[in-house]
């Protein structure tokens, strides 16, 4: 690391007692780099195996990598913390300005600790902390007010991050998550619900510097085939034109796109509610995340008529993506899309995590449909597939419960599942929901043995694409071994923090290449070894936390639904999770 | 022929940050100090984005306030700034309308655009592009008012 590189400045703020300091922590960023390797040890150092996920204990740990600020693509921040919805490794990344601001405000890292007696928003710049009231934020409907009101009353414009959390996160819903840029988030595992416990509405980092680079002219050489190499790619460009949303039709058409609680994996409505007629009907905007030429964040302009108004419409812009799609459409069979958008708002509204929402939703229809609970614990609700605004009527007793039922749901599948029942049909992976692939077992597979139990933690859902199009035979040895390799490498991703979207172009050699300009010097086999230490590290974490992969619970609804790959084997499962956490030592 | 940067389309900017990156990046340094270009929200991502970069105007209000005659013209437009002749009294940052004169905070003095086009290569949607300036002429001073009369 170069002597005068500020990524080695740790911030740390007590909210408990008002206070801040920096540490100077160059080992950290020596032997972790940054991003995720450099979060595990400061939550090693920071949370003990029996905190409690919403006590003061409970550390917020957000940290960046050298890349961030230097080279396209580095554009996302890890947050870690013990997650209030798994009690286990919380792990959460976003993009929007977070990563760069972080970086420009002259830290790689910051940890929050305590709990604020009273509500406050904090406001990172540059040196500077402050601690700001925010009694009068708290309880309002909107997370989108909390950031309007925070824009004009804070400078930075431009280049600062505005986290913020709904009121979701302030009530511990524990898939609560922290908003970003108004279009990004820390999304799973309730880091939302964290922020809440300590009475943080808020979180402004802003700041401006320059960074210093070994060689200036290997630093812009090297800087221009990234660029190059990031804009002229085809799978860049469609992430451009369509988005993640391009996955919509392909999943549909092999039978991989979870529909009705996955009752099924084709949905007659995905057409509808493809990227494709998005684009074509409702695109508004196209977004980047500070840093990234890609802009793959896509906005659907929504126009709402007045019901009693005549000729009265107010525009919506609403961020969409392939998984919010998944949750709260064919998830839920809505092939209404207006009626899809309209389910996404109230869950940016209030600030939920839409993946977690939307099966949790998905569960309770079934749950409703199959007499496990009636109209009275859903309030009178009619919960029905498709039926989009009694599911917004949903989404707003989640955060504001009328009872006990919805009190669970706020809980998530996993545990209201665990009160009521009908736990084969609740889609929970290691507690968190899943992802929007059923391609087959390497897919469920990466929801099982992720660290985060996220479908990008290995992407074993790309594994499966490809068998299917080559006609291979996976073995449960075979896709151990494959994901375990790819989630080390991810780790190594995390670390400098660059977005997944782009391991395309971050190949090993580039990896070395940019850390070189940052006066990182690492062999292929330092990365390597980096990333298999950071996942250990994360699987010493979960295993104290009480973490047992030989108790994972396996839906029965996903052997049941047969995918592109066949249907499902338990004992292929079982063994592959074996094979895997062997092989992870 | 001289040439300034120019704002070809605002609405296809998807505020990437990479004109601003390109900016700094020129003088070798990687972050965000050393940029004279800025791209913020209109006010909420939701409405877009604004670009701000010097237009190089013919008679431009930054010289005009510049006690030390630091902000040299550049005819038909611009200015170029003799650093070793500035105060950092930072009068230039205030008249500029469009707020596109910068401030370097370690010297304390304004960064302003050089009209190199850099950035304008680095941009992926094509919002920026470099032009040349037609001549225009400064606007003809004022006429001095008639004596009064008596």
């Amino acid at each position: 690391m170069l002597p005068n590189d500020p990524l080695r400045r740790v911030l740390y703020v007590d909210l408990s007692r008002r206070r801040f300091w920096v540490a100077d922590r160059p080992d950290l960023f020596e032997d972790g780099l940054g991003g995720t390797g450099v979060a595990i040890r400061l939550l090693e150092e920071e949370c003990s195996p029996g905190a409690d996920p919403l006590g003061p204990e409970n550390p917020i740990i957000f940290a960046v990598g050298p890349l961030v600020g230097l080279f396209p693509i580095a554009s996302k921040t890890v947050a870690v913390f013990k997650s209030p919805h798994t009690g286990n490794l919380g792990e959460s990344h976003a993009g929007g300005r977070s990563a760069v601001a972080l970086r420009m405000a002259g830290y790689g890292a910051v940890v929050l600790r305590g709990a604020s007696p009273t509500p406050v928003y904090i406001v990172i710049d540059g040196d500077d902390v402050y601690f700001r009231d925010a009694s009068a934020l708290w309880g309002l409907r909107s997370s989108a007010t909390v950031g309007r009101v925070i824009r004009e009353r804070e400078r930075g414009a431009g280049t600062r991050t505005i986290m913020r959390i709904g009121r979701a996160g302030e009530r511990g819903i524990t898939y609560a998550c922290v908003v970003t840029e108004t279009y990004r988030h820390f999304g799973r595992l309730g880091l939302g619900a964290v922020f809440g416990s300590k009475k943080l509405k808020a979180l402004v980092i802003a700041g401006r510097r320059s960074l210093p680079v070994s060689d200036r002219k290997a630093y812009r050489e090297t800087y221009g085939a990234i660029f190059r190499a990031a804009t002229e790619s085809p799978l860049m460009q469609k992430y451009h034109e369509l988005g993640t949303a391009m996955n919509v039709l392909p999943l549909d058409a092999i039978g991989a796109l979870p529909t009705r609680n996955l009752r099924s994996g084709r949905f007659e409505g995905a057409e509808a509610i493809s990227g494709e007629n998005l684009a074509r009907h409702y695109l508004g905007r196209r977004v980047a995340c500070a840093h990234c030429p890609v802009a793959c964040i896509h906005l659907a302009a929504l126009r709402l008529p007045y019901p009693n108004d005549p000729y009265f419409y107010k525009t919506v812009m609403l961020g969409y993506d392939h998984e919010p799609i998944y949750a709260v459409g064919s998830l839920l069979g809505i092939g209404d899309v207006a009626g899809m958008l309209q389910v996404m708002d109230e869950t940016e509204t209030v600030g939920l995590d839409v993946m977690s929402t939307g099966v949790t939703l998905a569960w309770a229809t079934e749950a409703l449909e199959g007499g496990l609970i009636s109209r009275q614990e859903t309030d009178g609700l009619a919960l029905a597939w498709g039926d989009w605004e009694t599911y917004v009527g949903a989404i707003r007793r989640i955060v504001d419960p009328p009872n006990d039922f919805y009190r669970a749901l706020g809980r998530g599948v996993e545990y209201a599942a665990s009160v009521y029942g009908g736990a084969d049909f609740a889609l929970a992976f290691g507690g968190n929901e899943m992802p929007g692939y059923h391609t087959g077992p390497a897919g469920h597979l990466t929801y099982l043995t992720g660290a985060r139990h996220s479908h990008l933690d290995s992407a074993g859902y790309s594994l499966d694409q490809r068998a299917a199009a080559k006609g291979e035979t996976l073995t449960p040895e075979g896709v151990a071994e494959a994901l375990l390799e790819e989630e080390r490498w991810r780790q190594v991703l995390a670390s400098l923090v660059v977005c997944f979207f782009a391991r395309g172009v971050y190949t090993p050699e580039v990896v070395q290449r940019a850390l070189a300009a940052a006066g990182m010097d690492r062999s292929a086999d330092d990365l390597a070894r980096l990333g298999a230490e950071t996942l250990a590290r994360k699987h010493t974490f979960k295993a104290r936390q009480g973490f047992d992969p030989a108790r994972l619970r396996i839906p029965r609804r996903i052997l049941e639904t047969p995918s592109p790959l066949g249907t499902l084997d338990e004992d292929f499962l079982r063994r592959a999770i074996a094979h895997f956490f062997r092989d992870a030592g | 022929m001289p040439q300034r940067l120019s704002v070809i389309d605002v609405d296809r900017c998807v505020g990437c940050q990479s004109c601003m990156f390109a900016c700094a990046r020129r003088l070798g340094e990687g972050g965000l100090a050393g940029a004279c270009i800025g791209v913020r929200s209109a006010g909420g991502i939701r409405r877009g984005f604004v670009v701000v970069v010097c237009r190089a105007c013919p008679d431009p209000p930054c010289a005009r306030v510049c006690p030390t005659d630091a902000l040299v013209l550049r005819p038909p437009g611009g200015v170029r700034l003799r650093a070793e002749l500035c105060i950092g009294c930072g009068n230039c940052v205030v008249a500029c309308p469009f707020g596109a004169v910068f401030w370097d905070s370690a010297q304390k003095k304004p960064q302003i655009c050089v009209y190199c086009g850099y950035c304008a290569r680095y941009c992926p949607y094509d919002v920026l592009a470099l032009e040349e300036i037609e001549a225009l002429a400064p606007p003809p001073p004022p006429a001095a008012a008639p004596p009064p009369e008596g």
